[in-house]
């Protein structure tokens, strides 16, 4: 029972004060970006990257956590008062609940949301303490080959299930992937693609990228199309509390979720959008009340947001035991781990265990905190969609330019984040998805090292990838992640034809 | 049915696109082939370059395919003056950063032009505010983070 142990030392450090406090900043922070719209915790967090290089790495990364977990609460609020998903991962939520509000019972489909997602992130957080070790046991014995058949899974994974064209996701990756390129070749000391400007030299920065898809990109589209009229914030009728009858309704649809959250968070490039819609399509077969669905039943709020939170915590397990990273969110968390020197992978486990466990046993408590400022504060929250669009979407660009500034003051880092804006703004436009982008560039270079690392030690023989069974299995399955959408692409237009 | 017939005319758009992955492959093999070291055992760092020149051919090819057939989605009809707003802003913290005008005069600037182009005409008030958010992420950062933003005639006040 080597999770007690370590979970309880974990515990230990997270609740120093100083620990408390940034778990404290990090869940406050997440819920106010999850209840405003343009902003969500990948951005959050790519800006306070560089805001965070000097201050203690065990104490950001549980703020980076905080701002996860509570980005998925934050969501949930927006998603149900005006309709408006903070995040992809709450659309499922603003079928139903946006429904209960306008019904005046917004005040049980928050509730139903903050403690479903409270049990199944505590379930999940459980799942995420029992289920790394395994792994890390499992990783300790992999080959550069399996990890670079594992990254190229998340590739082709990444940009397949992002967004509707495999052609335009895979696009995106690329381009990803080129722009990982750019710098000084660690092995050689050769540049490429940094033509002979200085400031390329250490390759393009994560934050930059990140800010100028997300951040810059969002502002530009959201300022193309704006007209003026905000949306409208359904107000909280009635009592904060659940009925007996809607605790009796919720209850399964909870553990239901986190069934679903967790797991497939836990796969390469799961995310949250798959479980949270598996979950909503669940619980309107299983409902007693079918009829209820579509004007504001119960379960097909607490399903969903007990999945989105699983899938939180999910999405965590790889990312710490191989340092793979499924979603958005945790690409850049990556990329903080990778500004302290920290590589998350199973050496991190003996070398760190310290961090590693302080940061699993400050997700209890992130978790728990979030319930406190969920439920009794959620008027609180709702008063900061009252802030006026202009001045939200202009205090996001000061603080896009503030991340990047601080990242490098230069002005070859300015200008790239002017062109990434406005990439970002036709991406959105053309309708091509952001973030496989971000994911090339922070996976690229890394695949490459172990691309070039299991080249190395078999003399450049390439059929090690397909000699290993769990690299073979891997990137079989990329193969087939890779290939699907187009032969079912086919079939479809058959069908078509046949009509 | 549209699917299976060609368009008579090619999507504009996708066609771009095509057009400017092919360029960026271009510029991807030449960078490659100027790498003069390589690798004593395994690969050398040309190989994944290469790797990823020939996959942008392949995706410039398939978007000249689908600008044949379904074409790009059609994008809403965008407020071209908006966009230029918020340029405006960006362009204006280029120069400050590029001349050492300073973090603070810049965020005025940005924060002015943002708000500008989500419709609000009151440019002094939006300014003030600007300023008064530079100030205010200046002294954090220096005061607090002990990081440094970069300076200018404002920013020495402090």
């Amino acid at each position: 029972m080597d999770s007690f142990l370590s979970l309880g030392q974990g515990f230990l450090v997270a609740l120093e004060p100083s620990k408390l406090l940034f778990a404290a900043i990090g869940v406050l922070l997440g819920t106010a970006v999850g209840v405003l719209p343009g902003i969500g915790p990948a951005l959050t967090v790519a800006l306070l990257l560089p805001v965070t290089f000097k201050l203690d790495p065990t104490g950001s990364l549980i703020m980076f956590a905080g701002i996860y977990y509570g980005g998925m609460y934050g969501g949930s609020t927006t998603a149900i008062l005006i309709n408006a998903p903070g995040e992809s991962a709450s659309v499922a939520t603003a079928i139903e609940g946006n429904k209960m509000a306008k019904a005046g019972r917004g005040g049980p489909a928050l509730a139903t949301s903050a403690i479903g997602s409270f049990v199944a992130g505590t379930i999940a957080t459980i799942g995420l303490a029992f289920l790394a070790p395994w792994l890390v046991e499992l990783a300790v014995n992999f080959g550069p080959w399996d990890y670079f058949a594992l990254m190229v899974l998340a590739f082709v994974t990444v940009s397949a299930t992002f967004g509707d064209s495999p052609l335009r996701g895979l696009t995106s990756l690329t381009i990803g992937l080129m722009l990982g390129l750019v710098g000084i070749d660690k092995l050689t000391g050769q540049t490429r693609m940094a033509f002979g400007v200085p400031e390329l030299f250490d390759g393009v920065e994560v934050t930059t990228l990140a800010v100028g898809l997300f951040a810059v990109g969002e502002a530009l589209y959201v300022a193309s199309r704006f007209k003026g009229n905000p949306e409208e914030i359904v107000p909280i009728k009635g009592s904060l509390w659940m009925t007996r009858e809607d605790w009796r309704r919720s209850w399964k649809p909870w553990l239901r979720g986190a069934a679903f959250g967790f797991p497939i968070g836990a796969l390469p490039a799961g995310g949250a959008e798959v479980p949270t819609f598996l979950s909503y399509v669940t619980e309107k077969k299983l409902s007693k009340h079918p009829e209820e669905f579509g004007h504001g039943a119960i379960e097909g709020v607490a399903g969903p947001e007990a999945a989105n939170n699983a899938s939180a915590a999910g999405t965590l397990v790889p990312l710490l035991t191989l340092g793979l990273p499924t979603s958005a969110t945790a690409a850049i968390m990556l990329a903080g781990f990778q500004q302290y020197g920290l590589n998350p992978g199973p050496l991190l486990f003996t070398e760190n265990p310290a961090l590693v466990w302080g940061l699993v046993a400050s997700l209890f408590i992130a978790n728990a905190m979030l319930l406190v400022l969920n439920l009794p504060l959620v008027g609180l929250w709702v008063r900061l969609l009252a802030i006026p669009q202009p001045w939200l979407y202009a205090g996001i660009l000061v603080f896009a330019a503030m991340g990047t500034v601080a990242a490098k003051p230069s002005v070859v880092e300015v200008g790239m984040l002017f062109v990434f804006g406005f990439l970002g703004l036709l991406m959105r436009r053309w309708d091509y998805p952001v973030a496989p982008m971000v994911v090339g560039l922070i996976l690229g270079p890394m695949a490459e090292a172990q691309l070039r690392r299991a080249m190395q030690m078999t003399l450049g023989d390439p059929m090690v990838f397909f000699e290993n069974p769990g690299s073979a299995t891997l990137l079989s399955l990329s193969a087939m992640a890779l290939l699907a959408p187009f032969v079912m692409k086919g079939l479809s237009r058959f069908r078509t034809a046949e009509d | 049915m549209m699917s299976l017939l060609a368009r008579r005319r090619a999507d504009k758009r996708a066609l771009v696109m095509g057009l400017t992955l092919l360029v960026l492959s271009v510029v991807v093999w030449r960078d490659a082939t100027a790498q003069t070291m390589s690798a004593t055992y395994g690969i050398g760092p040309a190989a994944m370059p290469y790797l990823i020149a020939m996959a942008l051919v392949a995706l410039g090819l398939g978007h000249i395919v689908v600008a044949f057939r379904d074409g790009l989605p059609v994008p809403e009809h965008a407020d071209g003056i908006a966009i230029g707003w918020i340029a405006l802003g960006l362009v204006a913290l280029l120069l400050c950063i590029a001349f050492g005008a300073g973090f603070i005069l810049a965020t005025t600037i940005l924060f002015a032009a943002t708000a500008r182009a989500f419709g609000r005409r009151a440019l002094l008030v939006d300014a003030a505010i600007g300023f008064g958010l530079g100030v205010a992420i200046h002294l954090l950062f220096s005061k607090l983070l002990t990081l440094s933003l970069p300076a200018g005639p404002i920013e020495h006040l402090f």
